[in-house]
């Protein structure tokens, strides 16, 4: 039936045979499956994998168009070809790489690097059906890196994970061109079985996976499975290898063992995976995958199929599949999406330093006007200006080209100039300031000449500072976002100390302002000094537990927010108060006995290079 | 481009699918957000708007799709309508869905100098943008929480004025840009700037279907098209054909539907109870809800249709509160139920 089941399959990997088939259904059903997201760094399984789809591929005659991880937007979807153009005195226009591919597959190397920009054109292009391809994103990053994009994950069909393969657990030939030909010619008349698309759905739910887009894609794969194997039908084999390679890798939970049937043996329990020599022998027969080697010839009994729910059913037949390292890649997943919430902010981020785009023009340098560089035409008439005569010349000395063409101005691709940009990255230091009769009086006065002394050096580097201060009941701008050092002295001298520690309603002010200044284009510090005991909550009633509650709540908003933190503990002994409060808002705790202003300056200094 | 998905064979999603109906049937109603996570169909109901949409009329080559009777807008530059010289031509023609990607450029938005042109003819020449394109018609915003905030900027100024004007390069062009914005995203992955959220008429959430049978007839019926496109948008040619009559007759209907003082009077009183900002708040419940009374054929808009687009009308403009979790729907609904149970 398949090339794999003759390769004597002693010591391969049970995921390989699906791994391989995963390559033939791509090339069965490119533009249906969406494509694969394939997370494997380079290396022997990545190189066998990537080399058995090539090769069934080419044998037949399927396209797949290499894309390079920083292609540019006018890459992918065409345009004019400038260099071309100037070249030829005539608009020359090239189709994009996304066009070249129709019909085919994409294979996108190091997907984790790409821009979400380009990621967000791939996925439009996906859902607009203009240019018909699968894509092959393969995905290296590293366990603290970002991974390929969400909008692009979500739309492939397929997700591998070859990363714990060793090189010694594979083997055995790619499928044939023929059954390759063949499966394509029959997917047109492949049908879901019965309850096919219920089981599926079923499943999906109860591994928690929101995205309806799933079931779809695991449909597609059912009906290619089935083609691949000769049947115009689909059956549970099919199911239960679109449930491996599509639904399992999107799990977000597992059902609980309660929810289950109690006949199931503990490879309920995603804590405790099956070991290797278990599964075999608690693999229930009723739809087990003919891929497990020892089984590959056993058909499921037709009685199994009347029992238990569908997903129960599909779900026991794949868990017996499972392997520990399989759910540690679950597992993984799941710490991806975690990450991918953060991502956001970094696109923020690195939007900020993207000079060739935004922010203030600082001058032109060479260059050609694509990936959102402007082109400075006046700047690249000058450089073009000195030339004119000798091109003149040489062109006259060109029999084949027209006279017309002499009177115009000549300019060819290395005149080209473009502008630069150069964004502010000023940084705005944020105080917050305890004011309470809490805080010792002697540490305000500690404040206040730090950042007096923080201003004089901001003055000269440009950047601002704000003080909130929080006493009694209310939380206070004293000074805003501001360089003049004259009126920070005045407010500063004017800050009143005594009362409640409203710590809260301080924290909230704070990330409002943290806010403002980062709209404002600037990078926010946040410097807060305190001893993290409120006892105001944030309606300003008196309490200590409310009060605490409301400003942890505050504290994680800060966190959420991301900018770069701070927290001076102002206590006479370091305290559990101010570390909670600075691990729930992400800031650095300090804890600085005795401090005086110039050492609180130069710890708010240090933090200030590091950042930026 | 394949044919899109056809509206009417969308399943579920009321609320998301009733906004795209009423900004289709009063566009200065400005615009929908549609947040929610992913695949829950809001690409595929936006791009399916194309195809329910009556055609519009446009004038042969001109690059911002103007319409030929010139009482129906001002042109610019460009347009044939403009040169006066020969009988203008038209042409039906859908009604625009332009895609703004994410990570755009600033001229492929406001449109540049046409390089092409500059460089081998030594022309002036705008190259129009995607406002341009989206004129009279609809522009998408797909993560349009994740947008630059220079070309949201770029944006608001267009949506604000109905027209758009470049001064760059040596060209000095206005034209008009008159589209309603749709913008989608996961509240997951970023928030969006308030003036740009205030900008929406509307704001709707979608939800992942949780229940099976609807993931399976959205399942069965995906799969049916895929399979054979013609087929099955033929067979919902009728139902979007009904759906197509009723927002034609709802427009034509539009400027008859009255409001009653009472109608304006708790339209305010919800905005005051909400403390929403501003007055755009009020004159969009108004605009919505008289649509809706449109769509259904009523004369008259009443308390049922301020209540039912209230949620989505008003639920963006509250003020935000950093620390509430609960979000700001709970508090509309309260509010809401307080007003009414009142009546």
């Amino acid at each position: 039936m398949t090339a794999l089941g003759d390769d004597g399959p002693e010591g391969i990997d049970h995921r390989w045979p699906d791994a391989m088939t995963a390559a033939a259904l791509l090339l069965i059903d490119p533009v249906g499956l969406g494509g694969v997201h394939l997370r494997a760094h380079p290396g022997p399984v990545r190189d066998a994998w990537l080399a058995a789809l090539l090769e069934m591929a080419a044998d037949a005659g399927i396209i797949i168009r290499p894309c390079p991880g920083q292609i540019s937007q006018e890459a992918l979807a065409g345009g004019l070809d400038l260099i071309a153009t100037l070249k030829s005195g005539k608009p020359v226009h090239s189709p994009g790489l996304l066009a070249q591919a129709d019909g085919g597959l994409v294979l996108l190397r190091m997907a984790d690097r790409l821009l979400p920009s380009v990621a967000g054109q791939i996925a439009a292009a996906i859902d607009r059906l203009d240019a018909r391809f699968g894509l092959v994103a393969i995905d290296e990053h590293e366990e603290d890196e970002e991974p390929a994009p969400l909008v692009l994950r979500d739309r492939l069909g397929i997700h591998l994970y070859l990363d714990d393969l060793s090189h010694r657990q594979i083997g055995g030939a790619p499928f044939h061109e023929d059954e390759i030909s063949a499966a394509r010619a029959r997917l047109q008349d492949v049908e879901a079985a019965d309850g096919l698309i219920r089981d599926l759905c079923e499943t999906a739910q109860a591994l928690g996976i929101a995205s309806v887009r799933a079931e779809i894609l695991a449909l597609r794969v059912a009906l290619a499975a089935a083609a691949l194997d000769g049947r115009i039908i689909s059956n549970d084999e099919d199911a239960a290898l679109a449930v491996r390679l599509v639904l399992l890798p999107r799990a977000t939970r597992f059902p609980a063992p309660e929810d289950r049937q109690e006949s199931d043996p503990p490879d309920d329990d995603p804590a405790t995976p099956p070991d290797e020599d278990q599964a075999p022998s608690e693999a229930p027969s009723d739809g087990a995958p003919n891929e497990t080697p020892s089984e590959s010839s056993s058909e499921p009994p037709t009685e199994s199929l009347g029992d238990g729910r569908a997903e129960d059913r599909l779900l026991d037949a794949v868990m017996a599949h499972l392997q520990p390292d399989l759910l540690a890649g679950l597992q993984k997943g799941a710490g991806d999406k975690a990450a991918s919430r953060s991502r956001g902010g970094q696109r923020a981020a690195m939007a900020k330093t993207l000079s060739v785009r935004r922010g203030r023009p600082v001058g032109v340098r060479p260059g050609l006007p694509r990936d959102g560089a402007r082109l400075d035409l006046l700047a690249s008439l000058r450089a073009a200006a000195p030339w004119q005569a000798l091109r003149r010349q040489a062109l006259h000395n060109q029999a084949d080209h027209g006279g017309e063409q002499a009177h115009r101005v000549l300019i060819r691709p290395d005149d080209l100039r473009v502008i630069r940009y150069k964004q502010r990255s000023e940084t705005a230091t944020i105080f917050l300031v305890d004011a309470s009769g809490s805080a010792a009086m002697e540490r305000l006065a500690e404040a206040k000449g730090a950042v007096e002394l923080l201003l004089a050096d901001c003055y000269i580097r440009r950047d601002q500072v704000a003080v909130i201060a929080f006493r009694g009941t209310a939380a206070d701008i004293i000074l805003p976002p501001t360089r003049s050092l004259a009126r920070a002295r005045r407010s500063l001298a004017g800050l009143p100390g005594g009362g409640g520690t409203p710590l809260a309603m301080g924290l909230e002010a704070l990330l409002q302002l943290a806010g403002q200044v980062q709209k404002a284009g600037q990078r926010p510090l946040l410097v807060v000094l305190t001893d993290g005991r409120g006892n105001i909550d944030r309606e300003g009633l008196p309490g200590r537990d409310q009060a605490k509650a409301d400003a942890m709540l505050a504290a994680r908003a800060l966190r959420h927010f991301g900018a770069a933190a701070i927290l001076v503990d102002t206590a006479r002994r370091a305290g559990l108060a101010a570390q909670e409060l600075a691990a729930a808002m992400g800031a650095d705790y300090v804890f600085l006995p005795r401090a005086d202003a110039t050492s609180l300056s130069d710890v708010v200094q240090y933090h200030n290079r590091k950042g930026g | 481009m394949a044919q899109p998905y056809p509206f009417s064979a969308l399943v579920g999603q009321d609320a998301m699918i009733m906004g795209l109906i009423l900004v289709a049937v009063d566009p200065r109603i400005g615009g929908v957000l549609i947040m929610g996570d992913r695949g829950t169909g809001k690409s595929t109901a936006v791009r399916a708007m194309a195809g329910l949409l009556p055609k519009i009329e446009v004038v042969v080559g001109c690059p911002y799709g103007c319409a030929p009777d010139p009482s129906r807008g001002p042109c610019a530059d460009g347009c044939p309508r403009q040169a006066k010289s020969a009988a203008v031509k038209s042409r039906m023609v859908p009604v625009p869905v332009v895609d703004l990607p994410l990570g755009v450029t600033e001229d492929r938005v406001v449109g540049a100098l046409d390089i092409e042109r500059a460089l081998t003819s030594g022309e002036k020449k705008f190259e129009p943008g995607l406002l341009a394109r989206a004129n009279r018609g609809f522009l998408y915003i797909d993560e349009v929480n994740l947008l630059e905030d220079h070309i949201i900027d770029l944006l608001l100024d267009a949506a604000a004025s109905g027209e758009n004007l470049v001064e760059r390069e040596g060209l000095s062009i206005r034209h008009p840009a008159r589209f309603v914005l749709i913008g989608s995203g996961n509240p997951e992955e970023g928030d969006l700037r308030p003036q740009m959220l205030d900008r929406f008429g509307l704001a709707v959430d979608v939800v992942t279907p949780r229940d099976i049978p609807t993931r399976v007839e959205v399942v069965r019926r995906r799969d049916a098209y895929e399979h054979d496109p013609e087929a099955f948008i033929k067979r919902y040619r009728p139902r979007d054909g009904i759906l197509r009559k009723k927002i034609l007759a709802a427009q034509s209907r539009l400027p008859q539907i009255t409001v009653p003082d009472e109608m304006l009077a708790l339209a305010a009183g919800l905005c005051v109870d909400l403390g929403t900002d501003g007055l755009r708040g009020e004159l969009t419940l108004i605009r919505v809800a008289r649509a809706l009374a449109a769509f259904e054929a009523d004369d008259v808009v009443g308390p049922d249709h301020l209540r039912r687009m209230a949620p989505a009308a008003l639920g963006h403009r509250l003020r935000r509160d950093p620390l509430d979790d609960a979000g700001s729907a709970a508090r509309v609904e309260r509010v809401i139920a307080d007003r009414f149970d009142a009546l």
